[in-house]
């Protein structure tokens, strides 16, 4: 440390507290973890844009790439096919979703938390599924052509059919949280005031929970327009920014393209997050302390047209995924329709074979167990850490750029980054650790909030308590902190596991011939033409995450009873 | 709480040591050779390929990247100051000749050279790379879906730009299917320049969608997913083996074809066990596996007929200029990719 900053810290020390060994020791933590996060999310992303700008001989050559770009009509007309698809799936997705959250928490139709759960299954599936369900369904060959009336389910239709699968559940998680938190004393009022049921719905209802509603759609949004896997699949000749990015990398190698097409795609992606973050902060505001919550009332034929609604986006769900698994155990679709598991001898196709499954297995355990070490210890140093402000403030700004970047991103900069010969850390390309680390980046996020709101929870007195007591915090931490928040801890690894199984995106262009994956192997599956065998494994993908997410249920509940006793009151 | 603690004790030591584990992993090589061979042969072969080469030589382990022929193509030349690759074993004579323009392949000429069919040799000497078996272009007629389209059996390439065919054509996109690169070659070279590319206008009016694969529109033709897939006859046979109705039909006008070839990588750091592999590669032995998907192989005089395989094959193939496809290449990529590669643009 320089004299300057030494004689700083001296001149701070007189008005604030002094820092304590403790302290020093957090900030160490805080700055090793920050030192993960600039490592591998920002260095990687400078490495891309810079390589945006220069050719294939790494010479400088400013915009001439991005006028290469909107030059190239089949390429830039893809921004539009882009933000096409994703608006019509944000419409589409937000109103079944509202539907749906709306039947859970304001009617009283019978089952709610079966249905509840069906509408979190697509997210235990990869994006790639829904598409490869889509092509049995009205491919030239499918069960029920007929019922899109003679278009072609290969481009925009297929696309958005899969998007609202692969969206819904998220949206059905914000919308129905935001229904959750009514007051029932405002619906009190307008029953006083005599306002019919119409009117209540649009002056009371829709203006509640209206920011629940936009953060929905820009998380639709963003998703869609960054999702790659439906595309890929059933998109036909219908070119989408992630399709394209894809196609400039691994169908022709010309990474300076796929920059170009990554830093466009960044746009939309970061404008979306921005707005989304502004929205929810205004969404909290709206919960106030006297709050009432809302009991819905039974009214025999609302409950039934809701029950008959959920059944209709149940049967939506599951039948994908049931024409994905009797396409899996087909012999010869169409021509030999009976039964076996010749379409699971994933050695003799191509994508890695049965090792790719069990690959991603380890990758997804590894991701659980680092990614929670990594994001609850960052998070605890940056909520309980004292001081330092700007340092923390520049850790949280670290922590939530993740979710801005859609993966496909991430993974090109990771190429760029980690694969240039001058970086040390080269050694990491094409192994089990960089897919590892690049899943807890990409997913880094999401966790690191959870792990936020979870200690906020917990009363600060206790880290001054101990510190009292001349404890050092790391007694403090595995003592108290760590099981009171273990119920968020789970979470977050299942959380973390559960995207690890599923995603495509980022590991696609970091996956080597020791390291593929289950994921990437649907995918190579069903662009050599092994559709069955592609849709075979997508299943076993689902029927892992599945029995981890059951296990996962079990356990918070077991462990609810063991250690969260002092919440009851 | 105890135990809650030692629990975590537990965990953080497992973690630890894992991650210790894995950095080690990625790092430490094995006893035995292992050989990165770099393929474009058919994934369901890869296993039986390695397996009766470990048969001879139990000591070498192969390592396959395996892609499709444009993929593994770009890859290796992107990869050209630091290569990945030991060896090249089952990739389109076309690429290899590129690649050897770059000064990519070690020349070597391996034991037993004289019993191979001088066409399956390159021509320098020492050659720099020696060929396996040839991969004939075809088309995949699904007899069901003709039938139910009415569409008649197309017996030329030219027959595919009648108007009825509109909509039921697959072909792989060249840009990164090798068969694709094959079918194009080869009609410039069959029809000339220009009528080669007025052809592929027409045919492009009734292409329904071109695919990365070069199998993947034969597989598609197999389910039905389209009634004509412009593919390659080996994947035709094996489809049609697995129950598939199909017709593999040999256009009259002759077929395009490429070799499978064998090649060692300039600055390979396991010279002895890539000289070893490659010997074996033009092996009887290795023929003779060939010959189990592939009609045409390098010692033509032990092939046997193979199921499902048209006859007429050696009599059909043109007499390719693979030179002239290799120094070609880029041009003929570029220009079709102008023609043919935006299907999705809006018509304005």
């Amino acid at each position: 440390m320089s004299v300057a900053a030494d004689s700083a810290v001296y001149a701070r020390q007189r008005v604030k507290p002094k820092a304590s060994r403790d302290d020093w020791q957090m900030r160490a933590f805080m700055l090793v973890i920050a030192l993960y996060l600039l490592l591998a999310l920002a260095f990687p992303l400078y490495a891309m844009l810079s390589k945006s700008f220069k050719n294939d001989d790494g010479v400088f050559i400013g915009l001439a790439n991005y006028a290469e770009y909107f030059g190239t009509p089949a390429l830039s007309y893809s921004i539009n096919n882009s933000i096409f698809i994703a608006v019509i799936t944000t419409f589409i997705t937000v109103l079944l979703a509202f539907t749906l959250a709306y039947a859970l928490t304001r009617s009283c139709m019978p089952f709610k938390g079966f249905f509840k759960s069906v509408a979190m299954v697509p997210i235990l599936v990869p994006s790639l599924l829904p598409g490869i369900a889509l092509v049995y369904l009205f491919g030239r060959q499918g069960m029920i052509p007929w019922l899109l009336f003679g278009h072609e389910i290969y481009g925009p239709i297929g696309i958005v059919i899969a998007e609202v699968f692969f969206t819904l559940p998220h949206a059905i998680i914000i919308i129905t949280t935001a229904l959750s938190i009514a007051d029932a004393r405002l619906y009190e009022s307008a029953v006083a005031l005599r306002a019919n049921k119409f009117r209540i719905f649009f002056t009371v209802t829709l203006p509640g929970v209206r920011y629940g509603l936009i953060s929905a759609g820009f998380v639709v949004f963003t998703l869609t327009i960054t999702d790659f896997g439906a595309p890929k699949v059933i998109g036909g000749d219908f070119n989408v920014l992630a399709t394209d990015i894809y196609k400039q990398v691994i169908g022709q190698q010309n990474f300076e393209m796929g920059a170009v097409v990554s830093v466009i795609l960044l746009i939309p992606a970061a404008v979306a997050f921005v707005v989304d973050r502004m929205v929810q902060k205004k969404q909290v505001a709206l919960l106030s302390a006297r709050a009432v919550t809302l009991q819905p009332d039974p009214h025999k034929r609302f409950d039934m047209i809701m029950l008959g609604y959920a059944i209709l986006v149940s049967v939506f769900i599951l039948g994908m995924l049931l024409v994905c698994q009797y396409a899996a155990l087909v012999k010869f679709y169409p021509y030999n329709l009976s039964l076996g598991l010749n379409n699971y001898q994933f050695d003799l196709m191509d994508g890695g074979g049965w090792d790719s499954y069990f690959n991603s297995i380890y990758m997804a355990s590894y991701t659980a167990i680092f990614g929670t070490i990594v994001v609850f210890t960052g998070a605890y140093m940056v909520e309980k850490g004292r001081g330092f402000d700007l340092g923390r403030g520049l850790f949280q700004l670290l922590a939530m750029m993740p979710m801005a970047v859609p993966g496909l991103v991430l993974g090109l900069a990771y190429i760029f980054f980690f694969n240039a010969p001058g970086n040390p850390l080269n050694f990491l390309y094409h192994s089990m650790a960089i897919l590892v680390i690049s899943t807890i980046t990409h997913f880094y996020t999401v966790s690191h909030l959870t792990a936020v709101t979870a200690l906020k929870q917990i009363d600060a007195e206790f880290e001054a308590v101990s510190a009292s007591l001349k404890q050092p915090f790391y007694k403090t931490f595995s003592r108290v902190t760590v099981p009171v928040c273990l119920p968020a801890i789970l979470d977050i690894s299942i959380y973390l596991f559960v995207n690890a199984m599923t995603t495509v995106s980022a590991v696609v262009f970091l996956y080597g011939p020791d390291t593929t994956l289950a994921s990437v192997a649907v995918l190579n599956m069903d662009d050599a033409g092994d559709i069955a065998p592609a849709a075979a494994m997508g299943m076993m993908i689902f029927y892992t995450a599945a029995s981890v997410r059951l296990l996962h249920y079990f356990l918070s509940a077991y462990l609810e009873k063991r250690t969260q006793k002092w919440r009851m009151r | 709480m105890k135990t809650t603690t030692r629990y975590l004790k537990q965990i953080a030591v497992t973690a630890v040591s894992a991650l210790v584990g894995l950095a080690f992993s990625a790092s430490v090589a094995t006893a035995e050779t292992e050989l990165t061979v770099y393929t474009a042969v058919e994934a369901e072969d890869l296993k039986k390929y390695a397996d009766r080469f470990n048969e001879d030589h139990p000591d070498i382990k192969i390592k396959w990247v395996r892609d499709s022929t444009g993929i593994v193509t770009a890859k290796l030349l992107a990869e050209k100051d630091n290569p990945q690759a030991d060896v090249i074993w089952g990739l389109a004579a076309t690429s290899l000749l590129l690649m050897k323009g770059e000064g990519m392949l070690m020349p070597y000429a391996p034991a037993g050279l004289e019993n191979l069919d001088p066409k399956f040799v390159d021509k320098d000497n020492p050659p720099t790379w020696t060929g396996m078996d040839a991969w004939v272009a075809a088309i995949c007629v699904n007899t069901v879906e003709s039938e139910k389209h009415g569409l008649p059996m197309p017996t030329s390439w030219k027959d595919l730009t009648k108007p009825e065919y509109k909509g039921h054509i697959a072909m792989p996109n060249p840009n990164s299917s090798g068969t694709g690169f094959l079918d194009v070659s080869s009609w410039l070279q069959i029809f000339g320049e220009e009528e080669g590319w007025a052809f592929m206008d027409a045919l492009h009016e009734n292409i329904d969608h071109y695919t990365h694969s070069g199998s993947k529109p034969c597989k598609q033709a197999a389910r039905g997913e389209v009634a004509i897939g412009v593919s390659f006859a080996f994947r035709g046979a094996k489809s049609k083996a697995e129950g598939a109705p199909l017709e593999i039909i040999i256009p009259a006008e002759g077929i395009g074809w490429d070799m499978e070839a064998t090649a060692i990588v300039n600055g390979t750091k396991n010279l002895e066990a890539a000289k070893t592999l490659v010997d074996w590669s033009i092996s009887e032995k290795a023929n003779k596996m060939y010959n189990e998907g592939y009609a045409v192989i390098g010692m033509q005089e032990l092939a046997k007929p193979v199921e499902h395989f048209p006859d007429n094959i050696p009599q059909a193939m043109i007499d390719n200029d693979f030179e002239w496809a290799a120094s070609n290449r880029k041009k003929i990529l570029a220009e079709w990719q102008k023609r043919y590669d935006s299907k999705s643009e809006p018509k304005s």
